[in-house]
Order: structure tokens, then C-alpha cells, then sequence
């Protein structure tokens, strides 16, 4: 990385992220003005282009890329008409001890004598509280399920390849022969269509309008800089921002800068989950390099450069803080743009080209929190590429993470997409599957697959409150058999799954109808063939999903009532009850019984495996298929974020020995610390789950620097990871275990009792070695992980 | 059906042959090296093992020992040897595994569904079964029908070795293997009797046999500090290895100490206590030194 890198990597670390009332000024003055003069969507373009007009322009002194959604890096701005944070929240937000925000001088003025008098009573979440029925208000409450939309618009989306191909002017272009050709005799919906596409109109003009203004600015401070070389980079910038996003990019630097430009644009008018996302970057932008490479306008080097700094953009972009249980459930700066590199091409060829390896460069290189990044790995990829990951991998950042292009594809097709559609997709977000610019794939919500089962053992009854919140299916000491449990859990899990439906179809709606997204239409098909908004099923595919959590403690708690209370009958159903209502109080045998002498999840055990699956299919069956609101329909995601440990803080004892509070398990990983047989072991069991049918999920691997250590060992990860992939799986994720790890394990050793020391020939659990050695491993993986 | 003792199948070893691997370890050995980091495979029988930390004081182990050889101290959990049928019952009701018997009979059949479950990884890095030990050739009926058995499946096998066997029973092995791991420890055989436990003279014979043979094998030396890794050793071994009809590689493993936290929990004495590691660089030079003898040097499995 060179000086100028360094710098803005330096400066975006540095910062303090922190909240700004600006945009909700500008929204707020916009709204008293014009409310109720215009329909709902061109409203919301009118409000947007108000605000690109309007927001402060910042162009940083180093930078090549320009554009910020805030006033300045790390800088972010509230959306009050979704949500409307109190004076409280913003408190809360400044002082919190993790991840914090700091709140920008003026900021709680205005929200005091503006916003919140404006917002309160007015914004999505304060409305569609009131729209639900009890029955959901009363299981959201108890943490049985999560709500993505009750103050992030839905969003899980990426740009394809148009947007290099085109610029607005070419959708504006559209947009004028879509309304030239609506019929408005035969055609019932065309005032509505017409709206829609006056509004993706606007937005377009809007974002132009932004574009524009940098350029203005560029050229100021070019005139205003007595250093040459900078003078000719901010020309350039003006330039750039003059040709893009209006027109289609031309070379390397105006397809960032215009990518870039549609990101703002689609993070600004609205708050979407997962903010948006470049897609295949690679593949995008490889004719360019290879062009401009030839033509000698631009070297290795260079691009690297351009690239750089374009990362750095991501990271100046913090998540807009969350308020209330949302805040608990993913406390994190992330807002998941992720970038995918390598997969197939549309013709199914391999897709791996020399942009590929930059990338993977700039991610060891920058090694900052944002953009996550990804490897699309297909069967088709050369072993280089997965080398090339695989050093990356073993730095310990935790990035790439790796997907299976094929079987990406494979779920994309089975849920009815085109085959060129598919292999445009790829993941997104964590690790969600997508059409790319043609979907729309929201995540509607976690669904606490343990809570579930806690809840069944109780008859219905959550036994934190003493409500009823599912019907009463029978008292667990009078099963006869295990399936009877079984039953009883999948009854119930059907019963929530209807609730969480009931209430999805509500938050849709009022997502379809008051909070249209026009300029993000405007980049997915097929909204202005269709003329119809992106929130309201304009897209090519409409999807929705619910997004199961804890499959690995549910499995484990079931295996573990399956073998001791009904088969070796060495436990009875009442004590086991008792116990778990005691949180295992003075019963520290039975609970290590149930942790070491049952069945667990991720040891390539059919005992337990099984038992996975059936949940697995039980929660696929319940949601697969439902109908939402915008003409698509609900699949299912195992993923957890991490709200694995928030549904661990609402949930008791389970049987498989945990204890009250503590974390579920995460993604489809197996229960913290009861994988002991390996790395292949956890993904013979992964590869148990029939993946096609998800929409993704995600296993998470820790691995010992000492198992990365050598060429060879890096080979061997690759080996590991094809293997994996040959058994169907979606998504693996790698995090090299640190000094700071084993010292936590040799404090709670239960939770790392897979934790393995390997030395060629040997092999031995950490946790059971002494203290001594056990220092001296530390101080050696100390020494090896930087 | 020919059946074995084992105490442990690894998967995913990655470095007791090529690719990824399945290891197992089979039990009973004719040496004593004193720096063995399985002491547990030593002997055929099962062992007795303790892992003190994981005790919770519950007593279970006592009320289930037939011996009364099971015993609660407050110093923690222990066992009295002399009285110990290791039956397996204290082990069986441990709620922690804090007490566990280590060795257990496989069938071939039992074996094969084992290391069956990696195949996938076998196949796409070029990996297979390792057989290790202990001495896997103390074995021998077991060891050739599981060899036999993984050739039919196409897994690729490897035999870890001590070489301390019949030149007989090695070429059987060797016939059904496809690779031979095969530890040097000494050349010197006074040194070797003192260390190991046996003389040395065999095992070297052996080796230039199956060299001549053109058997594949990879070398293999733990460098003990003290004990075999001075000037003259090193020498001695490489002169050797290059003397040898054919060129093998040499794989240099340096002395860790985290084997001896086994003796412990087997309440056996470690006769290595307190010798220090070679250090990177001490190794790096050995291996410098061996390399100008022509010899394929690697360091680590």
C-alpha cells in the first residue's frame, strides 16, 4: 500500500464514527413543506433529489473516489422517517461502552426542536407497531423471532453489470419510453406505473445532480491547490464525476467512481439492510483493466491504487445505529457490503481473472472491517485462486469467507431463476444467495429454532413470563417416545412460523406502499419494464426469508433427551424438566453428562446428524413456499449474525448442558466447543443438511496457526475447503485461533473442549494440557499470528 | 475377521504423509523411546488415563469401580495401578471424562466405515490412512488385512514405522503399502540400546533392504537435543542416508514437550523432564548441514 493508502486508511481508522442530523434536517424541512402535495413515490424521489441538492459535498485531501453519504467520513445520517431515535437513544448511543457513536455538535437540537416533534408517531416504526396483532407483539417480545424491517428498510441488494454498461441518462431514456407507452384506457395500474417511473425519473436527475456538484468542487480546489500533481487529480476527479453516473464509464477510475455513485445513491434515499453491495467485482471490471492494460493507461500498480482507495470508501461507512433490541441483536459498525470475487461467468465458464488477485491483494493489504469480501469458488476455479484466498485466509482477518459458486447456483435455479440469472447471482449480506440486480431478496427475521423447543417442553408456555404463546401439545412426562417430543416441537414450530408469516405480510405492505425506493428500482430489473417499485415487487424475483438460529443446540438438546431419557432411560423427563427450570443448579453431574456422554452435532455422527436434518427439513417444510405480498415466495436461510447470543440471553437451560443466557449456537456450526473429531468431521455433518434448499448458510471453522503454517498446509486447506464444497455445502468461514483465544480457554475450558494441539504424529486436546504447556503454546501463537 | 487394538483415528491429519489423512493409532510398541510423545500406545493393554482438571469431585468413579482401585483424594482423582482390572466402569460413568480407558478393539469392517468418512478428502488432496502407533507392525494380521482393505476402496495408506521388526514381516507391509514413514534414531548403537530400548542394528538393515528393494519410503528423525543431534550423529545418519541404494527424504521432527503432559495423566514418570526444545535456528542448521550431503531435508511431518 503506498503513502496516499496509508493516509486514508489511517484517517478512517482513526475516526469515531458518529451521527449526524443533517439528513434528517433536510428531509424534515422537505416533508413540512410538501406534504401531501405529491404521490407517495414521487414524493420520496422529490425528498431524496432535496437532499442531494442539498447535503454537504466532501472530497477528501488523498482521495481518488469520491462521495460520502455524511458530511464527512464516518459520519452517518438517521433516517427518521423509518426511524426516529429519542433524545434517549441518542444518549444511549454516545455512551455505550461497544460500538458507540458519537452524536455530532447540533445534532440533538435538532432533533429536539425539529425531527422528533416532525417524526414521532410518523416514522415506519412508530406506525406498524400499532398494525400488529398480539399474538405477534407477545412472541417478538419473548425473542422468539426478530423483525428486520421494524426500523431498516428492506435491502439485501446488488448491482449486476448494467451499470457499467449504461449510465442514467440510458435509464432515463427507458424510464420516458415506459411512460410513452402506458395505456392509460386499457391499462388499470397505468397512473400508478406512471408515478413510479416520474419518480425513478427524479432520482435519476437527482443522483446526476450530486454527481455534478463534486465536480464542481474538484474543480474549485483544483484551482485553489498549489501542488501539480494534485491539481491533475482533482481535474480528473471533476471529469469523472461530470461522465459518471450520467453516462457509462469509459475506463478503470470511472467505473469505481460510478459503482460508487449508485452506492451512495441506494444507501441514501433509503437505510436498506445490508446497505448495497458492488457484486462481482472481478468480473465487472476486468475488460477495463484489460483494456486500459494494453493501451499502457493504466499498470498494476495504478489499479491497485484506485482499488485502495475504493475500499477505504466502505469502511468511511459505518451501519446507521440501530435503537431498542435491534441495537442488542448486532452490535456491530458492519453494514455488510460484501464483495464477491471469482465464480463463473454468465456463459458458466470459469470467471477467475487478474482483477481476482488484485483483489484478493488490496484485501490482505487493507485488512480493515469493511467491505466484507468473499471467494465465489466453483469446481471450474484454478488451484491458484484458492491458494491465493487460502494466504489470505491465514493471516487471521476472517476474510474472504468462501462460498460454493456451484451450489449458489444450483439454490438460485431451484428457486426458479433463469440459468443466466443464476450465474449472475452470487451471496450477499453474510451469506445470502441473490439474483444479482434482478431480486429482490429480503430477510425478514431470525427465528429462535431453541426457544421453540424450550417453549414445548413447557406446553406451550414460556417459562421467563409464564405466558402461553403457543397451543398447549401435551405434557412432556407423558410421551411414550421420542417422536411424540418431536411432534410436539414441530407442531409449535409451525404455530410461530404462521405468526412471524402473519406479521411479514403487514411490514411489506407498509414498505409497498409509503416507502417506495425509486432510485434503487431504477438498477434492478425489472422495475421500469414493470413500473413498479423495488419494495413493492417490481423486481424480476421476489423473495422473502426467515432465517433459522441454533440448529446446533437444538440438535444436541434432542439427541440428548432421545438417548437418555428414551432410550438408555438413565434420565427421567421430570428431573431432566426440573433441572433444566433449576438452570442445572446443584446437578453439575447430570449437566456434564448431558455436555460429554450424549450425541453432538459436528462429529460426523448419524446419531446426532440425523436428528439436524429432520429439524432442518421441519423448518424448511414450514416456510418453504408461503406466499408474501409482492408475487414471490418464502425460502429459508440458516444464518444467525449475531443474534445467537441475544436469543441465547431469552432463553433457558437446554439439555444438551447449557446454561440459562448463554449463546445458541451459530449459523449451522455445531455447539460451541463440541466438535471433536476435526475439521472434516464438522463438515461430513454440515454436508448432512440438503443446502440446495436454503438461500445460504454459514459454518464458521477456528483454526490453530499452527495448522496453517506451512505451503503445504495452505495446499491442504484448499484440499479442505474442495471437499467441503463436494459435498454440496454453501459456505465456510475461516478464523485462526489467537493468543487471545486460548487464553479465554484456558479460563472456560468447556466451551473449547475441541480445540485440538497438533504436532506431526500427535494430537491433543488444549484444554487438557497443563498450565504450563499451555502457556507455552500461547506464547508461541502469540508469536506466529499478527 | 481380523481385529486390532487402537487408541485413537485422527482426521484430518495433514502431516503423517501426503494430503489430507486419517491416522490411526494403533497400540503396543516394541521400544521405549525416552522421548515417546504417545506413551499411551505403548503398551497393548488398556491404559488407565486421568485428566485431573476436568474432576468435579462428583465420586461417581469410586462407586462404580469393582477394585476399589478408583480413588477421590483431595489432591483429585486418582488410580491404584496394582489394583486397576481396567475394566473401563469408572470411565463409563465419569460425567467429565476426566477419567477415560484408553485402547479399544476394532474389527476390520468397524475400521473401514471409520476412515471411510473422510473419502471425500482423500480424493481431493491426494490423501489416504496413515497407520502409526505404538508400532503398527506389532500388528501384523490386522495391519495387512486393513492395508488390504483400504487398496480395495482406492485410499492411498501409509505405515508409520519403527522399522524394529523382521525383515520379513517389513516386506509384507511394505507389499501392501503405499508409502513407509520410517524413523531413524540413533547410529550409534550403544546410544540407541540406552534410549530406545533395543539395538539399532536391525532397524538400519532394514532400511538399506528396502532401499534396495526400491520400497518408497520418507525418513523420518526426532531431534532430541542431547541426545541425537550432535555433530557426529548428524553425520553418521546422513552418511548413511546417502549411502542408501535409494535417495529417500528426510523429515526432521523437532523434540515438543506437549507429549509429556500424557505421562501425568497416566501417572508415569517422563524420562525427558526438563529438556528444553531445539530451537528454529538450532534445527534449521542441522538441517543445512544434512542438506550438503545431498539429502531431501524437510523440517516438521
Amino acid at each position: 500500500m503506498n503513502e496516499r493508502v496509508k493516509r486514508l486508511r489511517e484517517l478512517s481508522l482513526a475516526t469515531r464514527p458518529s451521527i449526524s442530523s443533517e439528513r434528517a434536517e433536510l428531509l424534515t424541512d422537505f416533508y413540512v413543506e410538501n406534504d401531501g402535495k405529491y404521490s407517495v413515490p414521487v414524493m420520496r424521489a422529490l425528498a431524496y433529489k432535496h437532499l442531494c441538492e442539498n447535503k454537504r459535498i466532501y472530497i477528501g485531501d488523498d482521495e481518488l473516489i469520491v462521495g460520502e453519504r455524511g458530511p464527512r467520513p464516518l459520519i452517518t445520517p438517521t433516517f427518521p422517517e423509518l426511524t426516529c431515535h429519542s433524545l434517549e437513544d441518542l444518549d444511549i448511543l454516545d455512551s455505550r461502552e461497544k460500538t458507540s457513536y458519537g452524536v455530532e455538535v447540533g445534532t440533538k437540537e435538532a432533533y429536539e426542536a425539529k425531527v422528533i416533534p416532525y417524526w414521532r408517531g410518523r416514522s415506519t416504526r412508530d406506525r406498524v407497531f400499532e398494525l400488529l396483532p398480539q399474538e405477534w407483539l407477545d412472541a417478538y417480545e419473548a425473542g422468539l423471532f426478530t423483525e428486520f424491517m421494524e426500523q431498516r428498510a428492506p435491502g439485501h441488494t446488488v448491482a449486476d453489470g448494467k451499470i457499467y454498461r449504461k449510465g442514467l441518462s440510458d435509464f432515463k431514456a427507458e424510464i420516458a419510453a415506459h411512460i410513452a407507452a402506458l395505456d392509460f384506457g386499457a391499462d388499470a395500474d397505468a397512473f400508478r406505473k406512471r408515478e413510479q417511473l416520474k419518480a425513478m425519473d427524479i432520482a435519476a436527475d437527482a443522483a446526476i445532480i450530486f454527481a455534478d456538484r463534486h465536480a464542481e468542487l474538484a474543480r474549485q480546489m483544483a484551482g485553489e491547490t498549489d501542488d501539480p500533481q494534485r491539481k491533475s487529480e482533482l481535474l480528473r476527479i471533476a471529469a469523472n464525476c461530470e461522465r459518471v453516473p450520467a453516462q457509462a464509464p469509459r475506463d478503470f477510475w470511472e467505473a469505481l467512481q460510478a459503482y460508487w455513485f449508485y452506492h451512495l445513491g441506494v444507501i441514501t434515499e433509503l437505510n436498506g439492510w445490508d446497505s448495497f453491495s458492488p457484486g462481482h467485482l472481478d468480473h465487472h471490471l476486468g475488460p477495463f483493466f484489460e483494456q486500459e492494460l494494453s493501451a499502457g493507461s493504466l499498470d498494476r500498480e495504478g489499479a491497485k491504487e484506485l482499488l485502495e482507495c475504493f475500499w477505504v470508501k466502505f469502511n468511511n461507512h459505518p451501519a446507521p445505529p440501530k435503537v431498542g433490541v435491534t441495537a442488542a441483536e448486532s452490535g456491530t459498525y458492519t453494514d455488510f457490503a460484501n464483495i464477491n470475487i471469482g465464480g463463473v461467468t454468465v456463459d458458466g465458464a470459469d470467471a477467475v481473472n487478474e482483477v481476482s488477485y488484485l483483489l484478493l491483494e488490496v484485501v490482505d493489504e487493507m485488512h480493515i472491517l469493511q467491505p466484507s469480501n468473499n471467494i465465489q469458488l466453483s469446481h471450474k476455479n484454478p488451484d491458484r485462486f484458492v491458494e491465493a484466498a487460502a494466504r489470505v485466509i491465514r493471516q487471521g482477518y476472517g476474510f474472504p469467507s468462501v462460498f460454493n459458486s456451484d451450489t449458489v447456483v444450483e439454490e438460485l435455479l431451484r428457486q426458479g431463476k433463469s440459468l443466466e440469472d443464476a450465474r449472475e447471482g452470487g451471496t450477499s449480506g453474510c451469506v445470502e444467495a441473490g439474483a444479482f440486480g434482478k431480486e429482490a431478496y429480503i430477510l425478514t427475521g431470525y427465528f429462535n429454532l431453541v426457544k421453540i423447543l424450550e417453549i414445548t417442553l413447557n406446553q406451550g408456555r414460556d417459562p421467563r413470563t409464564g405466558k402461553q404463546l403457543g397451543p398447549d401439545t401435551g405434557d412432556p412426562t407423558e410421551f411414550d417416545s421420542f417422536d411424540d417430543l418431536f411432534e410436539a416441537w414441530v407442531a409449535q414450530v409451525n404455530h410461530f412460523v404462521d405468526i412471524k408469516h402473519r406479521g411479514n405480510q403487514i411490514f411489506e405492505q407498509i414498505y409497498a406502499t409509503t416507502m417506495p425506493a425509486p432510485f434503487l428500482s431504477i438498477i434492478t430489473d425489472d422495475c421500469i419494464k414493470n413500473g413498479k417499485d423495488y419494495n413493492a415487487g417490481g423486481a424480476r424475483y421476489n423473495t422473502s426469508y426467515f432465517q433459522g438460529v441454533g440448529i446446533g443446540t437444538l440438535t444436541d438438546s434432542l439427541a440428548a433427551i432421545k438417548q437418555q431419557v428414551f432410550e438408555k432411560k438413565a434420565l427421567g423427563m421430570e428431573e431432566l424438566l426440573l433441572a433444566l427450570k433449576e438452570n442445572f443448579d446443584e446437578r453439575e453431574p447430570l449437566r456434564q453428562t448431558l455436555i460429554n456422554k450424549s450425541p453432538k452435532y459436528g462429529n460426523d455422527d448419524d446419531t446426532a446428524d440425523d436428528i439436524m436434518v429432520a429439524c432442518f427439513e421441519t423448518f424448511f417444510e414450514a416456510v418453504e413456499g408461503r406466499p408474501n405480498t409482492r408475487g414471490g415466495e418464502y425460502h429459508i436461510d440458516m444464518l444467525p449474525t449475531t443474534c445467537h447470543i441475544y436469543f441465547g440471553s431469552v432463553t433457558g437451560a437446554t439439555p444438551d448442558g447449557r446454561h440459562s443466557s448463554m449463546p445458541l449456537s451459530e449459523g449451522i456450526s455445531p455447539v460451541q466447543g463440541a466438535d471433536r473429531n476435526g475439521p472434516t468431521a464438522v463438515m461430513r455433518s454440515v454436508g448432512k443438511m440438503d443446502h440446495v434448499k436454503t438461500g445460504g448458510t454459514l459454518l464458521n471453522m477456528k483454526f490453530t496457526p499452527q495448522l496453517l503454517e506451512s505451503d503445504d498446509d495452505l495446499r491442504k486447506l484448499g484440499h479442505l475447503i474442495r471437499g467441503h464444497f463436494k459435498m454440496g455445502s454453501h459456505h465456510v468461514q475461516f478464523n485462526v485461533t489467537t493468543a487471545e483465544h486460548l487464553r479465554e480457554a484456558q479460563e472456560n475450558p468447556e466451551q473449547y473442549r475441541h480445540l485440538i494441539v497438533r504436532v506431526a504424529g500427535y494430537s491433543d486436546y488444549f484444554c487438557d494440557l497443563s498450565r504450563e504447556l499451555q502457556d507455552e503454546i500461547i506464547s508461541r501463537t502469540a508469536h506466529e499470528t499478527i | 475377521m481380523a481385529s486390532g487394538v487402537i487408541y485413537n483415528i485422527q482426521r484430518y491429519s495433514t502431516h503423517d504423509g501426503p494430503g489430507i489423512r486419517t491416522t490411526v493409532f494403533m497400540k503396543g510398541c516394541p521400544l521405549a523411546c525416552w522421548w515417546c510423545h504417545n506413551p499411551e500406545g505403548r503398551d497393548i493393554k488398556p491404559d488407565h488415563s486421568i485428566a485431573a482438571s476436568r474432576c468435579i469431585g462428583c465420586g461417581e468413579c469410586e462407586e462404580a469401580c469393582p477394585e476399589g482401585a478408583a480413588l477421590l483424594t483431595p489432591d483429585g482423582p486418582i488410580v491404584d495401578l496394582d489394583h486397576c482390572i481396567h475394566c473401563g466402569a469408572c470411565a463409563e460413568v465419569c460425567p467429565t471424562e476426566a477419567r477415560s480407558l484408553i485402547g479399544r478393539e476394532i474389527s476390520v469392517d468397524e475400521l473401514m466405515l471409520e476412515v471411510g468418512k473422510d473419502r471425500i478428502f482423500y480424493e481431493e488432496s491426494g490423501g489416504g490412512v496413515t497407520f502409526s502407533g505404538g508400532e503398527p507392525l506389532m500388528q501384523l494380521e490386522f495391519l495387512l488385512a486393513a492395508l488390504e482393505a483400504c487398496r480395495e476402496s482406492c485410499y492411498h495408506t501409509v505405515v508409520d514405522t519403527s522399522g524394529s521388526a523382521s525383515m520379513d514381516t517389513l516386506e509384507r507391509v511394505a507389499a501392501e503399502a503405499d508409502l513407509l514413514l520410517f524413523d531413524l534414531k540413533h547410529m550409534d548403537d550403544a546410544v540407541h540400546r540406552r534410549y530406545v530400548g533395543a539395538s539399532n542394528v536391525q532397524i538400519l538393515e532394514n532400511l538399506s533392504q528396502l532401499a534396495k528393494m526400491g520400497q518408497d519410503v520418507w525418513v523420518r528423525l526426532p531431534l532430541i537435543p542431547g541426545v541425537n543431534d550432535d555433530e557426529q550423529n548428524i553425520d553418521a545418519t546422513a552418511t548413511f542416508l546417502a549411502s542408501l541404494e535409494k535417495q529417500y527424504p528426510l523429515h526432521l521432527l523437532p523434540y515438543h514437550r506437549v507429549g509429556s503432559d500424557k505421562y501425568r495423566r497416566l501417572g508415569k514418570p517422563y524420562p525427558m523432564a526438563g529438556l528444553e526444545p531445539p530451537s528454529e535456528e538450532q534445527t534449521a542448521v542441522i538441517a543445512e548441514h544434512m542438506r550438503s550431503y545431498g539429502i531431501e531435508v524437510r523440517i516438521g511431518g
